[in-house]
């Protein structure tokens, strides 16, 4: 005979009085267990939708962020460095620089290791006489753009304008019927058309660019160039006068530096805007969030620890009635000399054995309820339950679980340990 | 084998003291069958949980084997009890829920003992309850259940037996089966105490003591 099957006998025995013991502590344990997954099913659903968020924005902004680029390509750029001794009112008259500059200026901002401009575009321009047709025109030569030393290079913003080709403006197409592949002569230079620009509706649609080489051949201007067109950073906190100070430093001071307010640095400002606002939104919904977690967490802090002490209540209502109603039997087994640590050790393994089994069957119906619960509330559900599942939980719940109820059986079974059983069978 | 010597025992209750023994003395050599017989409320069951082991007293002296249990820690006298005494009770106290079987090897639980199984056996033979081995005692007839009591109170080979009123609940016959076995137990050389109110006891027991109100009132002690 050992207590383990005094215990076992015991069990069998009163079946209700332990069913509503494993009962109260499945109920316990299921509340906890439901409470804490429902809790990592809100953490983990947060983290998927503002990761979903978060790259449903960078895909937005990777959308305009090619926009900005194309948009730079068909407006232009919004800086331009020219000569020292140009007289800015006849530039703006005219729309270019009558003064020129070495070409290799170009190159010197190039190799400079600046941040405050890319794209650099080196350009002759002049308004000129087309003999053959007995018009004037603007004459652009360009090599295309010089990349920036130390930067990746970019797609550029302007392709360079191969020799023996010619672009020419919507309007000297349409006027004289010039189409890619069509002859072009200039002052006894013989071109083909490679490309005719759309209708800009500005001095570009009278305008022919050709390679900036044979341009300034055309001009007379053999390693000398009008303008360099550039764009400047968007950069914070850099003030145009930095900007010009540092752009003129690298050329010895022997240029201006113009900036030009355009579409492209408005298209900026308002991709810049809405970048802020999409971060705004996801800290917005971030903060939802979190004020949901804190209401539902503030419900399982009062619900849980409730349910624990009424759990407890319960097991130590169940095993005092169980010590009233086994007091004969605690006298008899006290008479014959079981000792009183024998005694409290049968009560508090019953309590060990009722922790046991509601902690696992509580756990098993707790993960399985919040786990349907889940999946049926839009703001719990996630893409993969099985992250809900945390391996701690049903560990600490078969080690607190057991605790508890011995706990709270402890009272009970110093109670049955100490019954005197003299007086329990004089009673009898 | 056991000497009760000048044994009082005053219990308080809400409604005043009650003197349950007053400086009484018994005694149950090896060998001995003593009956103690007398009204309820004389204190009869009182000087039986006494002499067990299981009730301290206000005075007087009680040696078992020639040792006081109460100069003992609760855990040796428990021990000491489990070795040396056997009780019974009039209403049985076996456990609910275990078998004739268990009930009778109860007594391991306090005190292992080797040959238990066969020790089981041979006194559910001797008892006549070799067909009831495995029925609970609800299922058990009141002489069965007593019997099954005496088993277990037998099983430890003890030196003293208590039995208290232990054919209170029994019809004739069943009566007469326990008196004649605490009888043998007697005549191989224990020692039975019996508090009763019946009889039938005096015909079985050497010596017979008369108690009322907490006294002996006649009789060898």
């Amino acid at each position: 005979m050992s207590v383990w099957r005094l215990i076992l006998r015991e069990l069998l025995h009163r079946k209700l009085n332990f069913a509503l013991g494993v009962l109260s502590v499945f109920v316990a344990v299921g509340v906890l267990v439901a409470n804490v997954t429902l809790l990592e099913a809100h953490d983990v659903c947060t983290e998927e939708l503002l990761a979903r968020k978060q790259a449903e924005a960078h895909k937005r902004l990777a959308v305009l962020e090619d926009d900005y680029r194309k948009y730079m390509k068909e407006l232009g750029f919004n800086l331009l460095i020219l000569p020292k001794e140009q007289d800015l009112a006849e530039f703006w008259e005219q729309g270019y620089a009558s003064h020129t500059m070495p070409e290799q200026y170009v190159q010197r901002v190039s190799n400079s290791g600046t941040m405050l401009v890319r794209h650099l575009l080196p350009i002759v321009q002049q308004r000129i006489l087309w003999p053959e047709q007995k018009r004037r025109v603007i004459l652009i030569g360009t090599r295309g753009e010089v990349p920036l030393a130390h930067r990746r290079p970019k797609e550029p913003m302007l392709l360079a304008v191969p020799e023996r080709k010619a672009v020419v403006g919507y309007e000297l197409a349409q006027d004289l019927g010039l189409k890619p592949g069509s002859p072009l002569t200039l002052r006894g230079r013989e071109f083909t058309v490679s490309k005719v620009q759309p209708l800009r509706g500005s001095d570009e649609d009278a305008t022919i660019w050709v390679d900036l080489r044979e341009a300034q051949s055309l001009l007379g201007m053999e390693g000398r160039i009008n303008g360099i067109e550039a764009l400047k950073c968007m950069c914070k906190d850099v003030t145009l006068d930095q900007l010009r100070a540092e752009v003129a430093g690298y050329l010895d001071n022997e240029v201006k530096v113009i900036v030009r307010e355009n579409k492209v640095t408005l298209r900026a400002k308002a991709r810049k805007r809405v970048k802020a606002e999409h971060q705004q939104a996801l800290l917005a919904e971030a903060r939802g969030r979190a004020a949901l977690r804190q209401t539902r967490e503030e419900f399982a802090s009062v619900v849980v620890p409730l349910v624990l002490i009424g759990a407890a209540a319960w097991i130590g209502f169940l095993a005092l009635s169980n010590v009233r109603e086994r007091s004969a039997e605690i006298g008899i087994l006290r008479a014959i000399g079981v000792r009183s640590r024998s005694i409290f050790s049968v009560f508090l393994v019953k309590a060990l054995v009722i922790g046991l089994l509601g902690a696992a069957l509580g756990y098993a119906a707790g993960l399985v309820v919040s786990v349907l619960a889940a999946r049926s509330m839009p703001s719990l559900m996630v893409e993969d339950s099985g992250k809900l599942v945390m391996l701690w939980l049903p560990a600490a719940a078969l080690l607190a679980a057991p605790l508890l109820s011995m706990l709270a059986s402890w009272a009970p079974a110093t109670i049955a340990a100490r019954q005197d059983p003299a007086a329990v069978l004089s009673k009898e | 084998m056991l000497q009760a010597k000048g044994v009082s025992k005053v219990y308080q209750g809400s409604a005043g003291s009650v003197r349950a023994l007053d400086g009484v003395s018994v005694s149950a050599g090896a060998g001995e069958f003593v009956s103690v017989q007398g009204p309820s409320g004389c204190g009869k069951s009182t000087l039986l949980l006494a002499c067990g082991g299981l009730l301290g007293c206000d005075a007087g002296q009680i040696e078992i084997e020639g040792q006081d249990p109460y100069a003992l820690g609760p855990n040796e006298r428990a021990a000491f009890r489990a070795k040396h005494v056997g009780y019974v009770f009039q209403q049985f106290h076996l456990v609910p829920y275990l078998t004739v079987w268990d009930n009778i090897l109860t007594p391991t639980l306090a005190h292992p003992l080797p040959d238990a199984a066969q020790r089981a056996e041979e006194l559910i033979e001797y008892l006549g309850l070799g067909d009831r081995k495995h029925h609970v005692p609800a299922e058990l007839s009141t002489g069965e259940r007593q019997r099954t009591a005496l088993a277990r109170a037998l099983l430890h080979h003890p030196n003293l037996l208590l039995a208290d009123e232990p054919t209170g609940n029994l019809d004739s016959d069943s009566a007469h089966a326990v008196l004649r076995h605490l009888s043998e137990f007697a005549a191989n050389g224990g020692a039975v105490l019996l508090v009763t109110h019946d009889d039938r006891a005096a015909g079985y027991a050497h010596r017979t003591v008369h108690m009322e109100a907490g006294k002996l009132v006649n009789g060898n002690t």
